[in-house]
């Protein structure tokens, strides 16, 4: 053949395996509302920076009559290409080749681009869309999961690992995207569930559809697996690449940075909280009113609302806000917010990003359910993950900062860099009335009027302990700030603590309480 | 702001939302010892004890079949069966009360 023909040769193979699946089966991938798995990954990347490879993978199945079956690609798409300049790995599971299942060949793509992406120090995004494991492939599909959970786990820590749910992820495929830094999900696309509601249903009588098993508000809500929720597939391209102009490329780099931008004037700081500490606003408004362009990207948004963690740029380099949300259950600690706050704290001390915390929350959730779900575990997290991380660790009590509490959300204790606190803060073992009940209690029930004494006694607590200045005695507070100083005071400490130098024992790896 | 109710922590009520997963969770209730209860959704493949009937601790009182597992259900204490609450063939959910010892 001369060189001509070989071209041709060639342009013809391509031609064939970019059918993927053929017509109608992508027909089909349409019809349920889903781009297919090229589209996903050209929008996604910077436009023509896509380059493909294994696109010639064959699988090796000689069972259930799979010799004769054709698929191309092997169901998966795997390659590199670049998101605003920046190069990236990326596959996408084809669920128009044989529903996207996972066979040997199908996983040694993922595990090659993922070993691709671990040596060159680049963050992988991977598209699932898969039936599951290829049954007829047997063990060697397993051990393909097995291969790509162990390298998710090398990676953790070192490159982002971004998954996106688009079709159903189910059984053992799960664990990928659990394993990465974060997940998103499309409502009426996404699916992910241990078992589907058919063994369910058979199993043990439930009935229930996919969606209320495991769809992407379930994901988003209820069980915190997911980070990011979109509307449609490019609403979530969309927070990937928004995503990604916060966080570094790799754990030895800083996060890109950004002409610096003041925030909006609309959001006044000193006008958004109310001064009595039982009445809600919206902790949001106030990272609003601090961080560059009052631009506030959140992550799990709609789980464990009660605390509130995301990114946001101060003089254009950026910064990981943990907040308690006094609009939600008061901006109590619990099981799950205490996960979300941890989880997002490792990731931060992990890519090199500040963390500024913001306080005000009365203490921690009561109630047998949340003692029986191990309150104490889960709450220990925040604790862990606050004293093991030694990125710059900045707190602003804005209001409330009572017992357990005060220590977990980064206390000076936590080794805080520098510790803040609003004139009106109160930081105490617990609030005025519940001290007050305690410490009074002889003296309010031998009272003629127990109530006015119990008023008495609770006023006269709040004016000794609920202020921020028998902290700032000790030490444990730098300095009380008036609060409208506040995004001067972060932006100073977070620039003088940008050679900041600090170390752990040296260990293998530590126990969390996982 | 949504739908804010009072709320109390450590004896302070607080104004705030809600979570759909905080309304609905389940009150505590102490266990009875004297129920016994389905602890996996399955179904119930055999009965072999009947109302009033005396049994002693450890006996099987029915077969619960669940995950492909044929489950004894034990009798926790020398006793008489007050009521059965289930029939064979029965598919019952999870925390069902099966039967009630007098």
């Amino acid at each position: 053949m001369s060189l001509k023909r070989n071209i041709l040769d060639l342009r013809k193979r391509k031609e064939k395996v970019l059918q993927g699946g053929g017509e109608k089966a992508i027909q089909k991938q349409v019809a349920m509302g889903k781009l297919t798995a090229r589209e996903r990954v050209t929008s996604i990347l910077d436009e023509d920076s896509f380059h493909e490879y294994d696109m010639f993978v064959e699988h090796e199945a000689r069972d259930f009559g799979m010799e004769k079956k054709e698929l191309h690609g092997d169901g998966v798409i795997i390659g590199t290409g670049t998101i605003y300049g920046e190069p990236v790995c990326i596959f996408a599971q084809d669920f128009t080749v044989a529903g996207g299942s996972l066979g040997l060949m199908h996983a040694r793509k993922i595990t090659k681009i993922m070993d691709h992406a671990l040596k060159m120090r680049v963050p992988l995004i991977g598209i699932n869309d898969s039936g599951g494991a290829r049954i007829q492939e047997g063990v060697n599909s397993l051990a393909g999961y097995g291969e790509i959970f162990f390298r998710n786990t090398l990676a953790s820590g070192v490159i982002p690992q971004l998954s996106i749910i688009l079709g159903p992820c189910a059984g053992g495929a799960v664990y990928s995207p659990a394993l990465t830094d974060f997940v998103f999900v499309v409502e009426n696309i996404s699916k992910m569930f241990i078992t589907g509601p058919e063994v369910i249903k058979t199993v043990l009588g439930e009935e229930i559809t996919m969606e209320e098993l495991g769809g992407a508000k379930v994901h988003s809500e209820i069980t915190g697996n997911a980070h990011f929720y979109a509307l449609s597939e490019y609403e979530c391209f969309e927070q990937i690449k928004k995503l990604l102009t916060f966080i570094p490329w790799n754990n030895t780099k800083k996060a890109k940075a950004f002409p610096p931008k003041p925030p909006r004037p609309e959001y006044k700081i000193e006008e958004i909280v109310p001064s009595d500490p039982t009445q809600p606003y919206d902790i949001r408004n106030v990272i609003k009113s601090v961080v560059d362009d009052s631009d506030f990207f959140e992550s799990m948004e709609n789980f464990a609302r009660n605390i509130v963690v995301g990114f946001g740029r101060m003089n254009g380099e950026t910064v990981g806000f943990v907040a308690n949300q006094p609009l939600v259950l008061a901006g109590v600690l619990d099981c799950d917010s205490s996960d979300k706050a941890a989880r997002f704290i490792r990731y931060c001390n992990a890519f090199n990003i500040p963390i500024v915390t913001l306080e005000d929350m009365p203490g921690y959730l009561p109630g047998v359910d949340q003692e029986h779900m191990g309150v104490i575990r889960h709450g220990a997290k925040i604790l862990y993950a606050y004293s093991e991380a030694t990125v710059p660790k900045i707190t602003v009590i804005i209001r409330k900062a009572y017992g357990g509490g005060y220590i977990a959300m980064n206390s000076r204790h936590m080794k805080a860099d520098f510790m803040f606190a609003w004139p009106n803060a109160e930081i105490a073992v617990m609030g005025p009335d519940g001290a007050a009940n305690i410490i009074f209690k002889k003296e309010i029930m031998a009272a003629a009027d127990p109530e006015a004494m119990r008023k008495e006694k609770v006023a006269e607590y709040r004016e000794k302990f609920a202020n921020p200045y028998v902290a700032a005695a000790k030490g444990y507070i730098d300095t009380v700030i008036e609060p409208q100083e506040t995004r001067n005071m972060l932006l100073h400490s977070i620039e003088v603590s940008s050679n900041k130098v600090d170390s752990r024992p040296a260990k293998k790896h530590g126990i969390p309480p996982f | 702001m949504g739908n804010l109710k009072e709320f109390n922590v450590d004896g302070t009520v607080y104004t705030t939302e809600l979570t759909k997963k905080f309304e609905n969770r389940k009150p505590w209730v102490r266990p009875n010892p004297k129920h016994i209860n389905s602890f996996i959704p399955g179904t119930i493949v055999e009965i072999l004890v009947k109302e009033g009937q005396e049994v002693k601790e450890g006996e099987n009182l029915m077969i619960l079949e669940a995950m492909k597992m044929k489950n004894q259900i034990k009798m926790p204490f020398d006793g008489k069966i007050a009521k059965v609450y289930v029939t064979e063939g029965e598919k019952v959910p999870n925390r069902l009360l099966m039967v009630e010892i007098e």
